[in-house]
């Protein structure tokens, strides 16, 4: 066994294939497209399914009908057909529908640049929905990440019912890179929960649990599913305190179990006084010039590389920028996820670099933030 | 067998509603066809026709407007024995209509009730893709302007294998249904009725003005022949089943030491068809040989057979943080087109990098050693040039050995495209260069 030299999108393709995805549409996008070309060629042989769909909502509605049939599913796009995702996600959320979406991120508004990367759909992805409901996304900064929380997005999305979001960026899903298969992370792979016995109502939680246990729709026992706002029977209510109730445990099911999923990396330095916080593509970068800066300036900086981005990891954050002076941020974007940070560490200073340029923001770039912020 | 209908949720259509009387047919056609609840899921989209699921006691999938199709070809791929029905207005048909064409020409084991009432009636009794241009709806005169478009006729053309156009009154109806469910493909019925709570108040449709208006128009009733073919979802797995391409898990083992001992920086600066890209991947397995880490990141046009053609390749024994070339070690120039668009990175260069530089491309001055060789006189084709320089840059054993190269070649090719691979360094090992002499 050696190195592989994939692209972040393949890497994404391996950890879903491991993770046990066997149902995965999509519909042509760059910089997604080669993930379609991925699960093309190895999901067919592997027992499941893979298709083009006609467009980017046929697509997600596709993985959405196979997720309630019982299989994990995944679909990828950027910007543009995340748009187009929206209402679907919005159904996911509301009807507990287990999908990993791959958003490799391009640089936008709109069509924007399809081969230029940027993080300009960090807020999006978290409130581009109707309700405003959480969503779990993660952000991969290699190859490495790409396979080991694809993993996680499935057994998340299993776990706890609902859409997770891998927030690429094209610099991460076209890039190839060398992934150490004997030594990435490889999580235990998670199934959903299903119901056992006694009598089934597709929305009931247990006492004390939040999350309903799973029936395929095609087994021996009835499934129902709806978009509309529903009772654990899976009917329209309009009962106010069973709506309540229902908006509260899909918003509790995933904001109390935040911490389980908080994934990051710390580098701390003795001495420091800048907290360095970076995600994706840009993390490569801080991750550079806060070596730099320690080896050959002698200017102590730590470093968060965040891996899960929403719900926002606060502990993490506050643990993080503890005796910190200031706080730097940097992303591709014009200033989006250092708002959730200003939120957090109200009471300390939040700087934030960041450019949209279809450039990757350099080590030397954030060395002078630091060295003359 | 006994009705699927749910006991427990009457239907509570408007009254004269003939989505009442849908909901009956379907049971009888189940109910004829001996299915139980769970052989069956009862797929709706949005408006009164969203409501059918909740009348039987079948396996339910309720879910956007306009997408029911989408789903449904989810549930059937995954669980092929359902019998997947699904309903839908002629308001979701308009709002689908990508998928709809999708579905018929997909030929998925799928079976469409259009309950066509020819209008929104849920949201008012706007006008719809098949309101007749004369009818009064609450569109203003909007319809007046569009031609309503035939259910069946777009179904034929898009091919789908079984279309139906009828009232929804029609007594046969039931058969009709149960071999529609029964066919094997995409079955499509345009079930024509009536909407008395809003399109009916100013447009009158009598059961038998349905009928006379159905006479007039070309008939479908079930298979139409020219559309006949496999069946998608046992067509797929019988292709899937051929295809045998894996997953490579195993990745490419080290059999070379490292020859470098920090991060080397190598851009080629090229043109399609120089195989720029292949060249890149290639320099980048040779080093991972060595177990060194590599990244390549690519820039092309999208129109990929003309135009310049980037590659960045970095190798380091160390792991590689950030993923873009700053000051390059090395930069193959083969085209003007290539230089161009990273004019500034020679600038970069320092004392030590190497430029091996394509006979007659100009670039701007640099403090790198510039090697010319001339690859035309050489006989090196354009699609050689970027392996060409490669093996000139694998001779001084920095990134990578010509061994290594030549390993990478035989791991990455096979057959006539390994040969030849290996007899462009043969042939570029012959071709003289010469160290050039820049003048600042
Ligand atoms: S609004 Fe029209 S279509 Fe809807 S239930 Fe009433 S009569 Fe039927």
């Amino acid at each position: 066994m050696g190195l592989l030299f994939v692209d972040g999108n393949q890497a994404v393709a391996m950890g879903s294939l491991y993770a046990g995805c066997r149902f995965f549409a999509s519909y042509p996008i760059t910089p997604a497209s080669n993930l379609l070309s991925a699960m093309l060629e190895t999901l067919p042989s592997a027992g499941g399914i893979a298709l083009q769909g006609e467009d980017e909502i046929a697509s997600i509605g596709y993985c959405l009908g196979a997720s309630m049939a019982g299989m994990k599913v995944m679909t990828a796009t950027s910007g543009p057909g995340l748009s187009l995702y929206s209402e679907n996600i919005s159904f996911a959320i509301a009807g507990e529908i287990p999908i990993v979406i791959v958003n490799i991120m391009r640089q936008g508004p709109s069509t924007g640049s399809a081969t230029r990367g940027a993080d300009g759909d960090v807020q999006f992805m978290r409130w581009g929905c109707s309700g405003g409901l959480p969503v779990i996304v993660l952000a991969p900064a290699d190859v490495s990440d790409c396979f080991t929380l694809t993993v996680h997005a499935f057994n998340l999305a299993e776990q706890f019912r609902c859409p997770v979001i891998i927030a690429s960026n094209k610099e991460i899903g076209m890039t190839s890179g060398t992934l150490d298969m004997e030594r990435v992370e490889k999580p235990a792979v998670i199934d959903r929960t299903l119901h056992e016995s006694g009598p089934f109502l597709p929305f009931q939680v247990k006492p004390g649990e939040d999350v309903p246990s799973f029936l395929p729709i095609g087994g021996p026992i009835l499934v129902r599913q709806t978009s509309s706002t529903h009772g654990p029977d899976g009917y329209i209510t309009t009962n106010p305190s069973e709506i309540q109730a229902g908006v509260e445990r899909l918003q509790r099911k995933i904001d109390s179990n935040t911490e389980s999923f908080s994934y990051f990396d710390l580098e701390e330095r003795e001495g420091a006084r800048t907290l360095l916080v970076a995600y994706g593509i840009t993390a490569g970068a801080a991750r550079a010039a806060a070596t730099e800066l320690f080896e050959n300036q002698n200017i102590p900086v730590s470093l968060l590389v965040l891996k899960t981005l929403w719900p926002v990891p606060e502990q993490v954050l506050q643990a993080a920028a503890v005796g910190m002076e200031r706080i730097l941020v940097a992303e591709m974007n014009l200033g989006q996820y250092v708002q959730e940070i200003r939120r957090v560490l109200c009471n300390q200073r939040v700087d934030f670099y960041g450019k949209m340029s279809g450039q990757l923001i350099s080590p030397t770039e954030i060395i002078e933030e630091v060295t003359h912020g | 067998m006994d009705s699927l209908l749910n006991p427990d949720r009457p239907p509570v259509f408007c009254p004269g509603c003939s989505h009442d009387r849908s909901v009956h047919t379907l049971d009888r056609a189940l109910k004829e066809m001996g299915l139980k609840g769970s052989d069956v899921v009862i797929v709706s989209d949005i408006g009164c026709s969203g409501l059918f699921d909740t009348f039987f006691k079948t396996h339910a999938f309720h879910g956007l407007h306009g997408r029911a199709l989408t789903y449904a070809a989810g549930i059937k791929l995954a669980q092929p024995h359902l019998k997947v029905i699904v309903t839908m207005g002629d308001g979701g048909l308009g709002i689908g209509g990508a998928h709809f064409l999708a579905a018929c020409r997909r030929n998925l084991d799928l079976t469409l009730l259009v309950l066509n009432n020819f209008n929104f009636g849920m949201t008012g009794g706007q006008f719809s893709c098949t309101t007749p241009e004369q009818a009064s709806v609450a569109s203003s005169f909007l319809n007046l302007l569009e031609k309503p478009f035939d259910v069946c006729n777009v179904a034929d053309c898009a091919g789908a294998p079984f279309v139906v156009r009828s009232s929804v009154y029609r007594k046969d109806l039931p058969e009709l249904l149960a071999e529609a469910i029964s066919f094997e493909g995409f079955a499509v019925l345009d079930l024509w009725g009536g909407c008395p709570a809003r399109y009916m108040k100013k447009n009158p449709l009598s059961p038998k003005e349905i009928e006379s208006a159905i006479e007039k128009l070309q008939p479908y009733r079930g298979v139409v022949s020219t559309n006949i073919r496999r069946e998608y979802s046992s067509h797929y797995r019988e292709e899937a089943a051929k295809n045998t391409a894996g997953v490579d898990w195993q990745g490419i083992e080290k059999t070379f030491e490292p020859t470098v001992k920090e991060r080397r920086e190598v851009v080629f600066l090229g043109s399609a068809g120089q195989r720029v890209i292949t060249g890149g991947g290639l320099l980048g397995r040779a080093a991972i040989l060595a177990g060194m880490n590599v990244t390549q990141k690519n820039d092309y046009n999208i129109t990929v057979m003309r135009g310049p053609s980037v590659t960045e390749v970095i190798v380091s024994p160390q792991p590689i943080t950030y993923t873009e070339v700053g000051k390059p070690d090395v930069i193959v120039a083969l085209s003007e087109e290539g230089v161009r668009k990273r004019w500034g990175l020679f600038e970069e260069m320092e004392k030590g990098g190497r430029v091996i530089l394509a006979a007659g491309v100009e670039i701007p001055t640099t403090d790198a050693e510039v090697l010319e060789v001339d690859y035309k006189a050489g006989g090196i084709k354009k699609k050689e040039r970027a392996l060409a320089a490669l093996s000139l840059l694998a001779k001084s054993g920095d990134p990578v050995t010509l061994e290594m190269l030549r390993e990478a070649i035989c791991q990455s090719f096979q057959g006539k495209r390994m040969e030849e691979a290996l007899g462009v360094i043969v042939k570029a090992a012959e071709v003289p260069f010469h160290v050039k002499t820049q003048s600042k």
